[in-house]
């Protein structure tokens, strides 16, 4: 049996024919320049590629994939083809980690998050914690002090109730150290089968008492960028706890409230440019959303970045890049040149940022492009993820 | 990180590109031809590329075992797993490879039960686990695979597990070695062997291409500086009228290969006498299938396989970038209908994908990237 062409998913001859039109385009900007030499034609379809990617997204897969929870491109793709574009509004369109609202002349900050995480109780942590520390951080990020949160459970049929205990009793502790309140909540039973244990959303509000304005698209050229700390230990932590991979390592997630970080780094640093928390797509994300956000070029260093041996062995084992493994409790900033060193002093004196490291720094050449010098000496791209190297990490 | 960070040193690095830019003739273009994938995910991973000089020029080959695999043969997956009450395993690599009706992943969304395992023997396990359903491993890979199917065939036959299934679909190197050297469309002037391969058949196979060809050939491990290293040995050879076949990576590579992997292969499976390879077509005694003893094994018996055909769109050019006849970038689709996420072909797919390599990581002009580092400094 012989298919031809015309079985392809509908996607394909879409896709195709996009294509064929930026062919015509493209053809019209060569007339004339038809024997270029090698590398202006390659230089001529990196610019083609440039203009697909600016195309608007849309979602081209019938179905909902792992790959569209991935933190990647299809989850990118997603959230601007289906939610930004049902929901539209200004307050949204900034895809910040919280949205910024003024209420009766109060600068607030709201955001929301949901915790699936397999397995629920992990080295360094539980859903729990992880559920209450993710919603401070988006918060903390966006400069605001957390204040109140939501939490929303859905469980299963027969999910143990000393589970639950343990789980309800680290988001206690969790919320202590944040210096956060629950103030309200819901639960939903759905039958066995119908869901995983334990999923939990929570939502949580702060106030912007700081004159700040964060915000990734405000990364100029010359800035520079900081990681707070050894990145991927949440990830690799969770990929070793489900015990399907037969790897031991001493290594624990890294969840944790930046709230105080936060606070300490904007003392020092007032005009911070934007902060992001590294969870689901890693560093990697961060510096790919600044690169598109300000539609600036970033270039960081191999070298430079920290990565704990256990992340680097087991990513190595794995053939996964520590770039793109999720953090819970490290955040990502990026600072005006001349206030790096006392961005990262700053850091480095709370325990949470103890090594804090500047990885590299935004520039005006390759808008959109995020370059790695790797530590052979090398330059590659680091692009947003795509595929899914570990589902429901968070 | 210990036996990792040795060989990605920069000096060493520096050293070895000065010592290969020496051995360059004035206005002789050199092509090497890597043969794996998995070493042209190094080369651009690390940015190898950077350290040679422009007439030494890379050419990715056929060595990715995802990228082989044709669309139909997706299909005849998808099919099986479809089937009541099985569970189908495979490596994560084949989950995103597109057939004729989508990939894996998009036949779970529609209801199949395929998940990801790191090892063939991870299937035993939930074999084991689910003794109401029927597993079926979808075996992918070159000899560098097959040893560890085989492997899983015969504890599964100890154990008497008898709801564990294989689907072939192993392939063998040196056919498709050679269907590159009987192409009439390359010219290329030496290989860089595969390493992962070698350490299974060892490097006497590979002394055809040396002697009936002329071509040298240096097996190369997986490093950044494994392979500039191969590059140099090719190039001394090349420097001094030389084929032979050379062993950069004898610190894993034995010259005879590994012979227990080789019974074991031998034990449980044999060669086809054909095998589809995405765009190098139809090939002879390239694949393996399961040998009879193991028949109660064997998907391909136990389960109708429709034999599904599925042209290629017309506009892939996956074959032609498989041959190292062009460029990933100069396939017609590369970056714009084909991309990582909504791969077309399938070296789009695999981080051992040319394709993917080249547009994860390289996707970049490199004269622009000089001038770029120049400012920056």
């Amino acid at each position: 049996m012989t298919t031809g062409h015309q079985d392809n998913p509908t996607w394909v001859d879409e896709a195709l024919r996009e294509h064929d039109e930026q062919l015509e385009v493209d053809a019209a900007d060569a007339a004339g320049r038809r024997q270029l030499p090698l590398a202006d034609r390659e230089q001529q379809v990196l610019d083609r590629i440039d203009r697909a990617r600016r195309r608007r997204p849309r979602v081209r897969e019938e179905r909902i994939t792992m790959s569209h929870g991935a933190g990647g491109k299809a989850t990118q793709t997603l959230i601007e083809a289906v939610f930004l574009d049902a929901f539209r509004n200004p307050l949204l369109e900034p895809l910040e980690d919280a949205a910024q609202l003024t209420l009766a002349g109060t600068r607030v900050a709201f955001t929301t998050d949901s915790y699936v995480v397999k397995p629920l109780f992990f080295p360094g942590g539980d859903i729990g914690d992880l559920a209450v520390n993710g919603t401070v951080n988006d918060l903390s990020v966006s400069g605001a002090t957390p204040l109140f949160l939501s939490a929303g459970f859905i469980l299963e049929e027969g999910f143990p109730v000393a589970d639950l205990n343990r789980v309800t009793e680290s988001m206690r502790d969790a919320a202590a150290a944040a210096g956060v309140r629950i103030v309200t909540g819901d639960t939903k039973v759905v039958e066995k089968g119908k869901a995983d244990g334990c999923y939990i959303n929570t939502a949580g509000v702060g106030l912007i008492e700081r004159d700040v304005h964060l915000g990734v698209a405000g990364a100029q050229p010359g800035d520079v960028i900081i990681v707070s700390g050894p990145i991927g230990d949440h990830g690799i932590t969770i990929m070793l706890a489900r015990g399907e991979l037969d790897i031991e390592a001493d290594i624990e997630s890294d969840t944790a409230p930046l709230n105080g970080l936060v606070s300490d780094l904007l003392d020092a640093v007032p005009n911070v440019r934007a902060m992001r928390d590294a969870t689901r797509g890693g560093v990697a994300t961060i510096l790919n959303e600044i690169a598109k956000a300000a539609n600036v070029g970033v270039l960081v260093s191999e070298d430079d970045i920290p990565v704990r041996a256990e992340v680097r062995g087991a990513s190595e084992l794995l053939g996964i890049d520590p770039m793109y493994v999720a953090c819970e409790g490290r955040l990502v900033a990026v600072v005006p040149a001349e206030t790096a060193d006392r961005a990262v002093d700053a850091m480095r004196g709370h325990p949470l940022g103890r090594e804090a490291a500047v990885i590299g720094r935004v520039r005006g050449e390759q808008p959109g492009i995020v370059q790695l010098k790797t530590a052979f000496g090398g330059t590659r791209i680091v692009d947003l993820l795509v595929g899914d190297p570990l589902p429901r990490i968070c | 990180m210990r036996f990792v960070d040795e060989f990605r040193d920069a000096d060493k690095a520096h050293a070895l590109a000065a010592k290969i830019a020496a051995l360059c003739e004035p206005g002789r273009k050199y092509k090497l031809m890597e043969v794996c994938g998995g070493h042209t995910h190094t080369i651009y991973k690390h940015g190898l590329e950077d350290y040679l000089p422009e007439s030494v020029q890379l050419v990715h080959g056929p060595g990715c075992p995802v990228c082989v695999i044709p669309m139909g043969r997706v299909d005849d997956a998808i099919h099986l797993a479809s089937q009541p009450d099985v569970i189908m395993t495979s490596f994560g690599d084949m989950m995103r490879v597109p057939g004729g009706n989508g990939s894996f992943f998009d036949a779970n969304a529609e209801g199949t039960n395929i998940r990801m395992v790191y090892s063939p023997l991870d299937s035993l396990k939930i074999a084991r686990q689910n003794p109401d359903k029927r597993v079926v491993f979808m075996a992918i890979g070159f000899e560098t695979t097959a040893p560890s199917t085989a492997m899983t065939m015969i504890r599964a036959a100890k154990e008497g597990l008898t709801n564990f299934s294989v689907f072939a679909n192993h392939v063998t190197i040196i056919p498709a070695i050679k269907a590159i050297l009987d192409s009439p469309d390359l010219r290329l002037d030496g290989f860089i062997g595969p390493g992962h391969v070698s350490t299974v058949i060892g490097c006497r196979p590979y002394e055809f291409i040396a002697r009936e060809y002329g071509k040298p050939v240096v097996v190369a491990g997986f490093e950044p500086l494994d392979i500039l290293q191969s590059i140099y040995m090719l190039m001394v050879q090349l420097s001094q009228g030389r084929s032979e076949v050379e062993n950069q990576y004898s610190r894993v590579v034995p010259w005879d290969g590994n012979p227990v992997a080789l019974k074991v292969i031998g034990e449980t499976m044999e060669l086809r006498p054909y095998f589809e390879w995405r765009g190098l077509g139809f090939i002879s005694h390239s694949a393996l299938k399961v040998r009879e003893k193991y028949a109660a094994m064997d998907a391909e018996l136990l389960f109708q396989v429709p034999g599904v055909r599925v042209a290629d769109p017309k506009a892939c050019q996956c074959g032609e970038v498989l041959k190292g006849v062009l460029k990933p970038w100069e396939c017609k689709v590369f970056g714009t209908a084909c991309t990582p996420e909504t791969p077309i072909g399938t070296c789009m797919v695999s981080p051992e994908g040319a394709c993917a390599a080249y547009y994860n990581y390289g996707r970049m002009n490199r004269n622009r990237v000089a001038e770029a580092q120049v400012t920056n400094a």
